[in-house]
């Protein structure tokens, strides 16, 4: 399928920032299950390239400022050529261990209930184990948005039973990472008419032996489908954020952000 | 200075007739006379957590640590074969991990680990050198064995104490260098420029710019992080020094931005750039790492670089040497136990008072604790401690160190002292004849690190 997508990061300051340094992964994952038609990434109209691939596979930009500003404006859009393969991750260029991936972080870090959440969870074997692992998730955590923030770790989380596509993500990771399967928190995008779809999404990735990396989704109770954009991953939240801002001095900043993702009109007349 | 027999060693014959020949009193006034020259050169170091004025002098004692020329050579090729060592495996833990496939270092105890940055995995430092200064501390523990007490791969300090002793003893003591062949160390500050000159990134062009980028004033090392720059003849900058812009790292100056193509960095791997590691660090520069990995930049010693000192890892280090290089180890390892290996841990807490006792991810002589002076609380303390998290800790025995004689109070009387040469690796791998000697001042003591009392001597590496 192929998909547009429009997504829009302000943040306002004032008094103005006197400098900014931006860290930026907001580009397309490259792999079988994904192509980039076509893409772009400004800053207050700059053109932002892509410096390097990190160790997991994600393209990395910077961009910096020292002259004042109130307003950084972000847009990332393009179009991605997406097919569905159930999940299954082929194809991307990472370095990373998947060892790496059975860390424990502070937004992860488990409870005795992810631990009980990770026995119940137990099937036959690592993939069974993993499906069941995403349907308990979303059972114990009800779809509730402004229930939790950036900071809020799985173990809150699954205490609070209520979160967004991020605390379902935490949950799953921590109990993966309990029954020694390594896991990775995901950024990126998906269409409309799923949950999660008026900011950027977050879903999980699990290393299964046969298969390497597959994509999980608790809140949409599925694995990723041709209707997912993969932007970037790490090993949780924090450790993905497709940007990250350094900015000078005491501001006072709000953000706002527009995700847009649709069918191209191409594809839906077809 | 004496041999197990107590015949005086013959590298120290000079020495000995040397302290004869002065005198005791006559010592003790040369000691007084050197302390008041550290004072006015202001050599310091900072002492953290003890309250009152953070700088301190360290003392320094008159009398040299003598290597001869032939223990000199098997110790410098011991230590160069473990830097090697060291950065081969750095190499293979941010690349294949062969090491791990082999079945000789669990991988948890690599990838499950804090100095292991996944960042760094897959990238390749110019030279593959990760490590570019490696420190590497030595006890002696009878006539002819050498035994390694740890790695220091990340930024290791008190090369600055091994250059103002020589300085310091050279100017006391004239005479006593023309007796005596030994070898020079000045060449040391030109080496390390050329090491690091020597890994400048692919992004370079023409004469590499290096320059040393320190916490600042306030740490316990800004003495030895600027007399290093000076004595190279680069920069020392501080983070708001430097930005980043177009893929590459620019230091400010007076005559606009200038490029910075090696930055031979003293502070730690999560203060390096809030963008990519710890977020609140406001001593790093923002987008380091990303010009970092984009070849822009080169960063001495590489991030990620203390996966190679982690205590938990020194133990596979003489393996190391055989997997990577095919060699016999040259120096041995202490024997070590790991807390984290139920038999070894029995052991252990069943005979705590003989065990050097210490945390896996500690430096500087904070968290340890040493048996035999152990009161019955502190030992029930550790015990306490080790029970709740084994991983974190390992033990040695208490060795029998060397000991040299040191100007006391009481005359001149025999102290425990440990070694520590620094290998320089670039395209070639450099070790200056010598390194810093520290001595445990107090009497029976084993605890060297200057941060616990500890004290310095000049180290004399004798020609052939």
């Amino acid at each position: 399928m192929r998909l547009s997508v429009r997504h829009v990061t302000r943040y306002e300051y004032n008094p103005p920032a006197m400098r900014a340094d931006l860290r930026l992964r907001l580009f397309p994952s490259r792999f079988d299950g994904q192509k980039v038609v076509n893409w772009s990434v400004t800053v207050n109209g700059d053109e932002v390239r892509p410096l390097f691939i990190n160790a997991f596979g994600d393209e990395e930009a910077v961009w910096r400022t020292d002259r004042e500003q109130s307003l950084i404006e972000i847009v990332a859009e393009g179009m991605v050529e997406t097919t569905d393969a159930a999940g299954v991750m082929r194809g991307l260029r990472d370095f990373s261990r998947p060892a790496v991936f059975l860390r424990e972080t502070k937004l992860t870090a488990p409870s005795r209930e992810i631990l009980e959440l990770a026995r119940a969870s137990a099937a036959g074997n690592v993939l069974d184990t993993l499906h069941k692992l995403s349907q308990n998730v979303r059972n114990a955590v009800e779809y509730e948005q402004n229930t939790t923030h950036a900071l809020t770790t799985a173990t809150e989380a699954l205490q609070n039973g209520k979160g967004v596509c991020q605390d379902h993500a935490h949950v799953f990771i921590a109990a993966a990472r309990l029954a020694d399967i390594p896991a990775r928190y995901v950024a990126g995008y998906i269409s409309a008419g799923y949950v999660g779809r008026q900011e950027s999404h977050a879903w999980a990735e699990a290393y299964v032996p046969e298969l390497g990396w597959v994509g999980f989704d608790p809140s949409n109770r599925q694995s990723p489908t041709d209707a997912y954009i993969r932007i970037c991953s790490g090993l949780d939240a924090a450790d993905a954020a497709p940007l990250r801002g350094w900015v000078s001095a005491s501001v006072r900043e709000t953000l706002a952000v527009e995700v847009d993702v649709a069918p191209s009109p191409q594809q839906a007349q077809q | 200075m004496r041999a197990s027999d107590g015949s005086i060693r013959s590298p120290y014959e000079q020495v000995a007739a040397w302290l004869e020949a002065t005198g005791e009193a006559n010592l003790r006034q040369r000691q007084s006379e050197a302390e008041a020259l550290f004072r006015r050169l202001g050599i310091t170091f900072s002492v953290y957590g003890e309250g009152g004025d953070p700088e301190r002098l360290i003392p320094f004692d008159l009398i040299p640590r003598v290597f001869g020329a032939a223990e000199w050579r098997k110790l410098s090729r011991g230590v160069q074969q473990r830097a090697r060592a060291l950065n081969a495996f750095l190499y293979d833990v941010y690349h294949r991990g062969e090491i791990m496939r082999a079945g000789i270092v669990p991988e948890s105890l690599v990838y499950q680990n804090e100095a292991y940055l996944p960042e760094m995995a897959g990238f390749d430092p110019p030279g593959r050198i990760y490590s570019h200064i490696v420190g590497v501390d030595i006890v002696r523990t009878n006539d002819t064995d050498f035994q390694v007490l740890e790695d220091n791969c990340r930024t290791p300090s008190g090369v600055s104490y091994m250059l103002e002793n020589r300085e310091i003893m050279m100017r006391m003591f004239p005479r006593l260098f023309a007796a005596c062949a030994v070898d020079p160390i000045d060449e040391y500050p030109t080496m390390l420029k050329r090491t690091l000159q020597e890994v400048a990134p692919p992004a370079c062009k023409g004469e590499p710019t290096v320059v040393l980028l320190t916490p600042g004033p306030l740490n316990s090392a800004y003495y030895e992080h600027s007399f290093l720059a000076d004595l190279m003849g680069v920069e020392l900058v501080e983070s708001s020094d430097l930005f980043v812009n177009d893929g590459l790292v620019w230091m400010r100056t007076t005559r606009g931005p200038q490029r910075v193509d090696v930055i031979y960095r003293r502070i730690d791997d999560s203060y390096l750039d809030p963008l990519a590691f710890n977020p609140d660090s406001l001593l790093g520069v923002p987008g380091l790492f990303s010009v970092y990995r984009a070849g822009g930049v080169t960063l001495c010693s590489a991030p990620g670089s203390g996966i190679a000192d982690d205590k938990a890892i020194y133990v596979f280090v003489p393996e190391m040497i055989r997997f990577y290089l095919g060699e016999q180890p040259i120096l041995k390892n202490v024997q070590t136990w790991r807390c984290s290996l139920a038999d070894e841990r029995d052991h252990v807490l069943a005979n705590l008072k003989d065990f050097v006792v210490k945390q896996v991810h500690g430096s500087g002589g904070y968290g340890m604790l040493i048996g035999p002076h152990a009161t019955k609380k502190q030992i029930s303390e550790f015990r306490t401690k080790i029970l709740a998290d084994p991983d974190a800790y390992i033990a040695q025995p208490t060795l029998e160190l060397s000991s040299a004689p040191t100007v006391t109070a009481d005359g001149i009387d025999a102290r425990h002292v440990d070694f520590r040469p620094f290998c320089l690796v670039g395209k070639q791998v450099r070790l200056a004849p010598g390194g810093l000697t520290r001595v445990a001042l107090t009497k029976g003591s084993l605890v060297v690190n200057s941060s616990q009392g500890g004290g310095v001597k000049d180290t004399w590496v004798l020609s052939e």
